[in-house]
């Protein structure tokens, strides 16, 4: 079982959380914090498990994590998990993302939330790993989209045209940060 | 009207969108909270609004502001509004709202259920989607009770992509209406043989998750998932099997056995890194499950550690630390394997990588040996000093003890020397373990008597130095170790070399800083070091000096007597006054220090930490019952003082004085040296320590050896710790240079260092003479000590709930609830497809549609299952002692209620169990197991079910008859668990059988009526073990020996109008060779018959239709016609076969004898009771009755006995007395009435045959003689 999904950045600022057990808000964000402390102090080159933080799980749960450009996935899994098979999903997670972003970067995620965490639930569900097929979860993130587009239909143009206008007058909005995903070969 | 519409939607172009919100925040970094609380603010007004996407837009900012920490549950309804949006985006982002913020208390998911429901049947699959999603995020027990049956209907969508977000959520349901498991857990179990690969791995993922928690419950299934193992390529869900299988091993050895093999190919094979790993890790625990008994698998455990070494070695840190951990779980059972990689992970220690070096650590305590200990903790030592981060120096801390304790110090060959690195460890700024570094001087100080001279001494310049400790607060912890100290100076201060000095430092003012506790073992301590003092002072002629010793403790005292610390105050005042009444006969010139010695007099043992606990509760003496009368009203409980010596009290707050009657303790001493005469482990505490040489015979256990009194022990007091060392380490080289003299040893040894003192390298363990001489004293423990059943299992956990026996049939009212407001109104939802579940419980008459598709199925099901119960009851009652699988055996189905459920006797878990057993025994299994398995492997396959005249006329073909009895597919659907598995191997028995009916068969023309009454009959490998014969003997077995071939020999009667019986048989192959041209025989009597094929002979035997590679079975049927019934009888018969080699071929025989029991011509028919009372009424019954004494099973347990045995169904049953009925193939009827008092029952029995009858009862009469 997945017990938590965090992502933050470098600063440990959030970018999506998905726990699959329930937490109160406070916890939440000290779970983050612990985490993060726990994560970023580690260097690059040095392995990608952690024994868990006390605050989450206990002695049967590890912190499963990768490093991108600027941001930490890390998931808090139980004994149930295969390690290495941990670490090729986030790989499958993100190469989704950046397949279903066009290169994926920190502020999509930023801006975006709600998308990723809609990717997430075609990748894990309640806490268990519901598909590792990229390709099938590419096409059913689409399939969605494509329904929600046609159901905003015209009604929904004016409101996307807002948006990228607003958009459009943010000079702040550098696009160049992507995580670039490396091809990583699957363990 | 419509310009409202344009004027909200172009109002809503301006709100604030998720964007513009998180943009606003990114723009006000200073004053985030300000902002966001005006964006709450605007959110409210929002939500306010009636027009969705409004609500919509709200929520999905709301989401957002959940993960920077806000609390938003008081939008919760507003949430639940947007998840009933008609739109899929909206309803999307009600739901993710939901799912990242409802949780069990959340009241308004109880107004879900319905909306929940209706997105579950949406026509557009991703309304289920989205709908499954967020349920399997907020699932709490009511909607898991209200919706399991929608979701078990999901599991059957045409739509992969549902079924497997169904299959998954059925989890979460599981864990919160743990009822759901077992009515959902058939159709679970067909999912794994999904056409969809993300369905059957979503089927895998969630019996894994089950099966991780209660893997006993799940064993039945592991020939399926062998098979998927076996199949599959997908490496999720070869992951996820090979870790299940990893948890079943442990319960089923067998299983392990057959599990070696495809790993060790998998791990050859595989490139996959993940995959290699958990087949390693799996290997490994099946090493473990086999690790007694089992020398021949050391390839297998040189393959995996070869391959974790590879690991280990790879640049990849993840798999060096995967390589470690791996490595740590072989360590346990083959430490011999893991050592020789001693080099790599000594390496692995100085990984800049933490993880990797606790992984490392872990490690170490598995390798040292008495040769290494030292040079390996002299490493630790250097990492303790380098260490930078408290966690990771404390964790060398605990490892260091642990390393050095570990099993009873067995590998500490100086004591003196593990002294000076506790005393060492007491340096280290900082650490959290001063406790610990405590508990294991006392622990040392206390068992190796040998060891408390230099212990004391080391003990008091602690004392001495105990500013070093005390003056930083940072070192808080590390102050418990003066708690050790000053009790130790203390309890042996006759070996102080200056006890005076000793007894100033334990006043001194600086004391009373320290932690209360502590304080009061210092003012108890130096009591005694007073009593020492005295006694030392008095026997000189210089009375004042003795005098000056009370005078500096009524000085010094009153300081304590002040402590805000009652304990402290307590122990201080009592003492001052002492002292001072002393003080008084001292000027008296009276000599006192006899009778303060007589305080602290006694010896103290050691008392096991758990020992109290272990006390056995005398017989009749019952802890829970009340004393007096309860108190009518609950008092508010008394808190209880915290006992302030919690951690160390068990060896030592122990009264000195405890007035227990001598008598009664000379008497346990008495038992507990017998006992310890007994145990080899157990090293005998000498009177005098001083010249103990005993030799553990036959241990290589801890040496004890004369001590050497030439060694001095003085140790002056040191300024610092560091220099102590020094010292420390020039002592033992004067030690060692001693010993070498006496030795007479040429070998040179001018290396410094502790760690090099043993030069001992090239020596064999055994050569290396301990350094010192130790007398551990065990640990007392009570007499009768109950055994450890520490069994702490956490009693909150959800996954206990779900510990259920899945293969008991299910009954009616386990059913999942339908919702159903009005009988009219039956669910009728679009995925219908049937289900069985949507029968009320009230209408066990009427069937689902579901139970008549399946009720071809259930039959096969039910025919085999009840095979297996027979089997397993055989087996049962032939090898309790080898019931590997005792746990499962539950108590089979009451049996009173519903005499059609009883049809088919006890629990199919058993059943279940036995295909398990079946299955597994199919693997050549060697030598030790073989006898059991063999046993375990023989099938009995018998239809419980009789067969209605209506199914006459069939063609031999049909055979399991399909019957039309409404009653009869009752009993049957009503169990409808079983494998998939099983059916095709019921299949495939069937094929065969059909095989054989046309074979020798055809010409009778007759109805075949399936009901096949079971005898078993076994064959066994040349190791003829008596006993076992004699049970199979009277089992009906019968017992062959067959050179290189194992064959499984299984007959069953199967009736015919004519009498006939269809004994089948399964052959297995269980030698290298291949076996051909096998001929099966009879010696056929007058009344039975083997029949053969037109134009045979009487004498020629009956060609068997297949050949057998090595370790294949297949399975024949021969048909015996019978005259006569009421008689048992043995028929003689012979296999031959040729074993054919590569090079060589050879004729080989097999003799068996076939026994008909009467017991196998009956066949079991339910009765009603009314049926039953007329057919007693009727009076053409003979009477006859049997007693039986001595039997002391459950009543439970003999009724299901005869029903298994004899082929009877329980008619009725009234507490200790039911009436039980069968019928014969030809006809006759057989009455039992069975009564049990006490250990004896009574039988009564009525039957229209009275030869048969004697004969059934004899019969039943041998089935209990023999439990």
């Amino acid at each position: 079982m997945i017990k938590a999904i965090l992502i933050f950045n470098n600063h440990g600022k959030p970018r999506m959380i998905r726990f699959y057990q329930y937490f109160p808000e406070d916890m939440q964000q000290q779970i983050i914090r612990e985490t993060f402390h726990l994560v970023s102090k580690r260097d690059d080159n040095v392995c990608n498990f952690l024994e868990g933080g006390s605050l989450i799980g206990g002695s049967d749960y590890k912190l499963i994590y990768r490093h991108y450009a600027t941001l930490y996935f890390v998931f808090c899994v139980d004994s149930s998990e295969s390690e290495l098979g941990i670490l090729d999903l986030i790989q499958v997670f993100v190469e989704t993302l950046d397949k279903c972003f066009e290169n994926v970067c920190e502020l999509d995620l930023i801006f975006h939330m709600d998308k990723v965490h809609y990717i997430l639930q075609e990748v894990v569900m309640g806490g268990m790993v519901l598909e590792t097929n990229m390709n099938e979860i590419v096409g059913q993130v689409e399939l969605q989209n494509r329904m929600e587009k046609s159901e905003g239909g015209l009604s929904a143009a004016p409101a996307r045209a807002v948006s990228a206008v607003k958009n459009m007058n943010l000079p702040e909005m550098p696009r160049d940060i992507n995580i670039k995903v490396p091809s990583l070969s699957p363990f | 009207m419509a310009l409202k519409i344009v004027k909200g939607s172009i109002d809503r172009m301006f709100d604030k969108n998720l964007q513009d919100l998180v943009r606003g925040i990114r723009n006000h970094k200073e004053d985030e909270a300000k902002y966001i609380s005006t964006c709450i603010d605007e959110i409210k007004q929002e939500l306010k609004q009636d027009n969705i996407a409004v609500k919509a837009n709200a929520v999905c900012k709301l989401t957002y502001l959940q993960m920077l920490g806000y609390d938003v549950s008081w939008a919760a309804f507003n949430i639940v509004e947007v998840m009933s949006s008609s739109k899929f985006t909206y309803k999307r982002i009600g739901y993710l709202a939901a799912s990242q913020c409802f949780h069990e208390s959340t009241d308004v998911i109880m107004l879900t259920t319905n909306q929940i429901r209706k997105d579950l049947s949406s026509p557009n699959q991703y309304d289920t989607g989205v709908a499954l999603t967020g349920l399997s995020c907020f699932v709490t027990p009511d909607l898991a009770r209200d919706l399991a049956n929608d979701i078990m209907t999901l599991m059957s969508h045409t739509k992969p992509y549902i079924r497997k977000k169904a299959v998954l959520i059925m989890y979460k349901v599981f864990l919160k209406y743990p009822e759901s498991l077992r009515p959902a857990f058939p159709r679970l179990k067909e999912k794994l043989e999904d056409p969809d690969p993300g369905v059957q791995s979503a089927a895998v993922n969630v019996i894994c998750e089950l099966a991780r928690r209660n893997p006993k419950n799940y064993l039945s299934l592991a020939p399926l998932f062998f098979k998927l193992m076996t199949s599959s390529t997908n490496n999720w869900v070869l992951i996820k099997i090979i870790k299940l299988f990893g948890a079943l091993t442990p319960l089923e050895p067998r299983l392990g056995k057959k599990l070696i093999e495809p790993l060790t190919n998998l791990i050859h094979s595989t490139s996959a890194m993940s995959l290699l790993y958990e087949c390693v890790n799996t290997v490994i625990a099946v090493l473990i499950s086999l690790s007694s008994g089992m020398p021949n698998h050391s390839a297998s455990i040189q393959l995996c550690v070869q391959k974790l070494r590879i690991l280990i070695e790879d640049s990849d840190q993840n798999l060096k630390y995967l390589g470690l951990l791996a490595m740590s779980k072989i360590l346990k059972t083959h430490p011999k394997s893991v050592q020789s990689h001693k080099d790599l992970i000594l390496q692995c220690l100085d990984d800049k990588d933490e993880s990797i070096r606790l992984r490392a650590l872990d490690l170490l305590y598995g390798m040292v040996s008495k040769k290494n200990l030292m040079e390996i903790v002299k490493k630790l030592m250097l990492h303790v000093d380098k260490a930078e981060g408290t966690t990771y120096r404390d964790e060398l801390l605990t490892k260091i003890i642990d390393i050095c304790s570990q099993s009873n110090y067995q590998y500490i060959t100086n004591f003196e020397w593990y002294i000076s690195i506790l005393v060492e460890l007491t340096r280290l700024e900082g650490t959290r373990h001063g406790h610990l570094i405590a508990s294991q001087m006392l622990d040392v100080a206390i068992r190796v008597k040998a060891i408390r001279v230099f212990a004391v001494a080391q003990m008091a310049t602690l004392l001495d130095n105990a500013h070093l400790m005390t003056g930083n607060v940072q070192r808080k912890g590390i102050c418990e170790v003066l708690y050790a100290a000053a009790w130790i100076c203390g309890e042996f201060s006759e070996h102080l070399e200056n006890p005076m000095q000793t007894l100033e430092a334990m006043l001194r003012p600086k004391v009373a800083t320290l932690p209360g506790h502590i304080q009061a073992v210092y003012v108890q301590n130096a009591a005694k070091l007073f009593a020492t003092v005295l006694k030392s002072q008095e026997g000189n002629t210089d009375r004042t000096a003795a005098q000056e010793t009370s005078q500096l403790m009524i000085d010094r005292l009153p300081l304590f007597v002040q402590s805000a610390n009652l304990e402290v105050q307590e122990r201080a005042s009592c003492i001052l006054q002492l002292v001072k009444y002393i003080q008084k006969l001292q000027q008296k010139d009276v000599e006192v220090s006899e009778e303060v010695t007589a305080l602290f007099a006694g010896e103290l043992n050691p008392v096991a930490p758990k020992a109290q606990k272990k006390v056995p509760v005398p017989d009749g003496l019952d802890l829970d019952a009340w004393i007096n009368e309860p108190p009518s009203e609950s008092e508010s409980e008394e808190e209880q003082p915290r006992a302030i010596f919690a951690k160390e009290e068990t060896k030592h707050s122990r009264p000195r004085h405890t007035e227990v009657d001598e008598k009664e303790l000379a008497k346990r001493r008495e038992v507990r040296k017998q006992e310890q005469a007994n145990n080899p482990f157990y090293i005998k505490a000498s009177p005098s320590s001083q010249k103990v040489y005993q030799e553990a015979h036959g241990v290589e256990h801890i040496p004890v050896v004369q001590i050497d009194l030439s060694v001095p022990l003085k140790v002056p007091g040191l300024p610092m710790s560091d220099q102590y060392v020094k010292l420390e380490e020039a002592r033992r080289q004067k030690d060692r240079a001693d010993k070498k003299k006496k030795d007479k040893k040429k070998r040179k040894e001018k290396r410094s260092g502790r760690g090099k003192r043993h030069d001992s390298g090239p020596e064999s363990e055994e050569d290396i003479t301990p350094a010192h001489m130790v007398d551990i004293v065990t640990e007392e423990m009570p007499e009768n000590a109950l055994p450890s059943d520490d069994d702490d299992k956490d009693p909150n956990d959800p996954h206990k709930a779900l510990d259920i026996d899945l293969d008991k049939p299910l009954a009616d009212s386990e059913k999942l609830p339908v919702r159903s407001h009005r009988a009219a109104e039956a669910p009728k939802s679009p995925a219908e497809d049937g289900d069985a579940e949507s029968t009320t419980p009230q209408e066990p008459k009427k069937k689902s549609v579901k139970e008549k598709k399946e009720k071809k199925k259930d039959k096969e099901r039910d025919r085999k299952k009840n095979k297996e119960e027979k089997k397993k009851k055989k087996h049962k009652h032939e090898d309790k002692g080898e019931d590997l699988l005792g746990g499962q055996e539950d108590e089979p189905v009451v049996q009173s209620e519903e005499a059609s459920e009883v049809a088919a006797p006890p629990t199919s878990t058993s059943a279940e169990v036995s295909d398990l057993d079946f299955w597994l025994s199919n693997a050549p299994v060697p030598s030790k197991a073989q006898v059991v398995s063999e046993q375990e492997t023989a099938t009995v396959e018998a239809e419980a079910a009789p067969v209605p005249e209506a199914a006459s006329g069939t063609a031999p073909d049909s055979e399991p008859d399909e019957p039309k009895d409404p009653e009869m597919e009752e009993t049957k659907s009503s169990k409808h668990k079983k494998k998939k598995q099983k059916k095709e191997k019921e299949e495939k028995e069937k094929k065969k059988k059909k095989k054989h009916h046309h074979h020798h068969h055809h010409s009778d023309g007759g109805e075949d009526k399936s009901v096949q009454n079971g005898t078993v009959e076994e064959e066994e490998e040349p190791l003829p073990p008596m006993s076992n014969y004699c049970l199979l003997a009277e089992n009906s077995y019968i017992k062959m020996i067959i050179e290189d071939a194992d064959q499984v020999y299984d007959i069953q009667g199967n009736l015919q109008d004519g009498s006939q019986v269809v004994v089948s048989v399964i052959f297995e192959n269980k030698c290298d060779s291949f076996l051909k041209s096998m001929e099966f025989n009879v010696l056929d009597s007058l009344n039975s018959k083997l029949q053969r094929p037109e134009g045979s002979g009487p004498h020629d035997g009956l060609t068997v239709p297949f050949q057998l590679p090595p370790g294949v079975s297949n399975e024949a049927r021969f048909v015996f016609t019978v005259q006569s019934i009421v008689m048992s009888q043995k028929l003689k018969g012979t296999v031959t076969f040729i074993v054919k080699n590569e090079d060589s071929s050879t004729h080989e025989k097999l003799d068996f004898k076939l026994h008909f029991t009467c017991s196998s011509y009956l066949i079991t028919t339910p009765c009603y009771s009314d049926a039953f009372a007329k057919l007693l009424e009727s009076g053409d019954l003979k009477c006859s009755s049997i007693k039986l004494e001595g039997v002391s099973m459950p009543f439970h347990h003999l009724l299901a006995r005869i029903c298994f045995h004899h082929h009877f169904s329980v008619v009725e049953r009234i507490d200790s007395c039911a009436s039980m009925y069968s019928r014969s193939i030809q006809g006759h009827h057989v009455c039992l009435l069975v009564k049990v008092s006490g250990e004896t029952v009574s039988i009564d029995a009525k039957c229209d045959e009275p030869t048969l009858l004697g004969n059934v009862l004899d019969e039943i009469k041998q089935t209990f003689s023999q439990c």
